[in-house]
C-alpha cells in the first residue's frame, strides 16, 4: 500500500516553517511525521498527516506550493538488520532511493516506521512485499 | 602631444562644421526618401517633403526611428542600397527574435574605421603601436570596428576576439601590445588575470586602453588603469549607427567627441520630443549624415546624456557627450548585451512558468551578475532538491540561449516575489552605473 505525503515549497528563512506549520496546526490537522529537504535558498517540507484532502484544499487555497507524492512506509522492528534488508530488497530490483526519513508509532510502543521516496513506488511495494515485508497503509499509521 | 587622424576636420571651426553638416543632411535625406519607403511613408505621414529640409535647422521637422521600427523593418526595410552593392553586415547583440541587420558599403566601411582610426590616434595611437582587439569578431561591431580604425592608423592589429585570457595576456606580453581594445569588464577580468598569473604592469608594454560596449564607472576607469597600468578610455557607438567610434574619448579623459561630420546629434525630452537646449540633460538622437546602405535620420537611442560644446583642451572641436547616465526605456545592459525584461518574461512563459518574477543585476568585481528569481506553481513543483536543481539549470540555459549571457535562476514560492500596486517589481539594477 502506498502513502500519500504532502510537499510544501518554502523559502529557506527564519519563521517560514512555523508559520506553514501554524497554518496546518489552524486547520485542526495532526501531523504524524515531518521532514525537510533543504538548500541555502529553499527548503521542501514534507508532511505525513491526517485527512490530506483537506489539507491540499486549504493550501491550494492559501496558494502555497505544494504537492502530493505516492511514498511507501515500513514499520521497523527494533533489532539488528530490520533496515538493511528493506534497503537490500529495494536494491536487489534496482530501485534508487531518492530519500527516507523515520518517526515513532504513538499506537504500538516500541515501533518505528520509516517512509520511503523512491523512483518506482509500486514496484518497491511489490517486492517488499513479496519478501515478506509489510508496507503500511494510511489507516495503520493514524 | 595632440594628434589626429584628420586634423582639418577634426579640428575644423563651428561654421565649417555646420555648413557641412547642413550639405550633408539635405543630401542624405533626400537619399533616404528615395530609397527607402519605410522611412518615407514616416514622412508623408508626418507632411514632410525632401524640399522642407534645408539646412540643420529644419532637422526637427523629421519623423524619429525607433528601434521598433528598425525590428518592423527587419531584415532590409531600412537599406537604401540594392544588397548587391553592400560588402559587409553585422547585428545587434539582443536576439529578441529580431535582431537588427545593419548593412554596410565599402564607402560605409571606409567612414566607420576612420572614426575608429580618430579613436585610436585621439589616445596617442599612432602606426607604431600594437592594437590588441579583444572585443568580440563576427557579428558584433566592436571587433570589427576597432580592427580596421586600427589598420587604418597602420598598427600592427592583434585580432584576438573576446575569450581565452591566458593567450591575451601571452600575446600581450610577448607581441608587446601598447593599446587594449575591449569591454571595460573584460579589461578589469584581464587585469586581474594578469596579477594572478604573478605578473605586473611592469611587465607589459600596454599605455592605453579603448574601452566601450558597456556602462561603466569612473572607479571603474581607476582601478582598471592601476591593475594594467594604462589610462583607460572611453568609446560610443550602435550597431545601428554603424558600431563604436560613433564618439570616443581624448586624452582629456572628460567626455567622448562625436564625429560630427558623419552624424548629427541632437538631445530631446524622451516623453514629448521635443528638442531640449544644449546643455540638457535628455535622450540622445542620431541622424547620419553620410550613409550609402543603412542611413538613419533621428535615432533614438534611449541612451540619456548632456551634449557640450566647451572647448576641449586637446583642441578637437566636435560636440562632447557624456557617458550614458541612463535609459529612456527598460533596456539594461549587461556584459556587453542588451537586455529587455520582455526578453526574459518571453522564456518564462515558454517554458510554463508564471509571468512572476525579479530580475537583480549587480557588478561583482567588476562583472557583471544576472540573476533571474522565478515563482514556481505547483504544476511545476516537484518534491526533490535535484529535479527543482535541474529545471533551474534547464531555465538558466533557456535563458540563455535568448539573451547570450547565462543568468543564475532562483525558483521561490508563489507570492514572494514584492508586488507593487498588484504587478511584481521587475528590475533591480544595484550597480550604481550612474550617479
Amino acid at each position: 500500500m502506498s502513502i500519500r505525503q504532502v510537499s510544501i515549497f518554502i523559502e529557506n528563512q527564519p519563521g517560514k516553517l512555523a508559520e506553514v506549520t501554524d497554518f496546518i496546526a489552524k486547520q485542526q490537522i495532526s501531523l504524524r511525521a515531518l521532514s525537510i529537504a533543504d538548500t541555502q535558498e529553499f527548503g521542501i517540507v514534507r508532511i505525513i498527516c491526517e485527512d490530506i484532502d483537506k489539507a491540499v484544499a486549504a493550501l491550494k487555497a492559501a496558494e502555497y506550493v505544494h504537492t502530493v507524492t505516492e511514498v511507501f512506509a515500513v514499520e521497523l522492528a527494533d533489532e539488528a538488520g530490520s533496515l538493511a534488508k528493506v534497503l537490500a530488497t529495494l536494491a536487489t530490483v534496482g530501485i534508487q532511493v531518492e530519500y527516507t526519513y523515520a518517526f515513532l508509532s504513538t499506537k504500538k510502543e516500541g515501533s518505528a516506521y520509516m517512509i520511503f521516496r523512491v523512483d518506482r513506488n509500486d514496484d518497491a511495494i511489490q517486492a517488499l512485499n513479496g519478501a515478506g515485508i509489510h508496507t503500511v497503509t494510511q489507516q495503520e499509521i493514524f | 602631444m595632440a594628434r589626429y587622424y584628420q586634423q582639418d576636420i577634426e579640428c575644423a571651426s563651428r561654421e565649417q562644421i555646420k555648413a557641412l553638416q547642413d550639405e550633408r543632411l539635405v543630401k542624405q535625406v533626400k537619399h533616404v526618401y528615395d530609397n527607402v519607403p519605410y522611412y518615407r511613408n514616416l514622412m508623408d505621414e508626418k507632411g514632410v517633403k525632401p524640399e522642407d529640409i534645408k539646412s540643420t535647422d529644419d532637422l526637427h521637422k523629421l519623423p524619429f526611428i525607433t528601434k521598433a521600427d528598425l525590428r518592423e523593418a527587419y531584415p532590409t526595410g531600412m537599406l537604401a542600397v540594392p544588397m548587391k552593392d553592400c560588402v559587409e553586415i553585422h547585428s545587434t547583440s539582443g536576439t529578441t527574435g529580431k535582431r537588427v541587420v545593419a548593412f554596410y558599403t565599402q564607402k560605409d566601411l571606409d567612414i566607420w574605421h576612420e572614426c575608429c582610426a580618430r579613436a585610436i590616434m585621439a589616445v596617442g595611437g599612432d602606426e607604431n603601436d600594437v592594437v590588441q582587439v579583444a572585443y568580440g569578431y563576427g557579428l558584433f561591431t566592436g571587433g570589427a570596428g576597432l580592427d580596421g580604425g586600427a589598420h587604418k592608423v597602420g598598427c600592427l592589429t592583434l585580432p584576438m576576439s573576446s575569450g581565452n585570457t591566458d593567450r591575451q595576456i601571452q600575446f600581450m606580453k610577448d607581441l608587446e601590445a601598447t593599446i587594449l581594445c575591449c569591454t571595460p569588464s573584460y579589461a578589469a577580468y584581464l587585469g586581474e588575470s594578469l596579477h594572478e598569473m604573478g605578473l605586473t604592469p611592469d611587465d607589459i608594454k600596454l599605455k592605453a586602453g579603448i574601452f566601450g560596449a558597456e556602462p561603466w564607472t569612473e572607479e571603474m576607469r581607476r582601478s582598471i588603469e592601476k591593475s594594467l597600468g594604462i589610462k583607460a578610455y572611453d568609446i560610443y557607438g550602435l550597431t545601428e549607427t554603424s558600431g563604436p567610434g560613433v564618439a570616443y574619448e581624448c586624452t582629456a579623459q572628460a567626455g567622448m567627441h562625436i564625429n560630427e561630420d558623419h552624424f548629427i546629434a541632437e538631445i530631446i525630452d524622451p516623453d514629448t520630443g521635443e528638442v531640449l537646449p544644449e546643455g540638457s540633460k535628455g535622450e540622445l538622437v542620431f541622424t547620419s549624415i553620410t550613409k550609402e546602405a543603412f542611413p538613419l535620420l533621428r535615432y533614438r537611442t534611449r541612451d540619456i546624456c548632456v551634449l557640450s560644446r566647451e572647448k576641449c583642451p586637446c583642441g578637437r572641436t566636435h560636440v562632447k557627450m557624456t557617458k550614458p547616465m541612463g535609459r529612456s526605456d527598460d533596456m539594461m545592459i549587461i556584459r556587453g548585451v542588451n537586455v529587455f525584461p520582455s526578453q526574459i518574461e518571453t522564456v518564462l512563459l515558454e517554458q510554463g512558468y508564471t509571468p512572476n518574477y525579479r530580475i537583480e543585476v549587480d557588478r561583482v568585481n567588476n562583472n557583471d551578475t544576472l540573476d533571474v528569481f522565478v515563482e514556481l506553481s505547483n504544476e511545476m513543483f516537484s518534491d526533490t532538491v535535484k529535479e527543482i536543481a535541474i529545471k533551474e539549470k534547464e531555465l538558466a540555459s533557456a535563458i540563455k540561449t535568448m539573451l547570450g549571457i547565462s543568468p543564475k535562476v532562483h525558483l521561490v514560492p508563489a507570492k514572494s516575489i514584492t508586488r507593487s500596486e498588484g504587478k511584481a517589481v521587475r528590475v533591480i539594477d544595484k550597480r550604481k552605473l550612474h550617479d
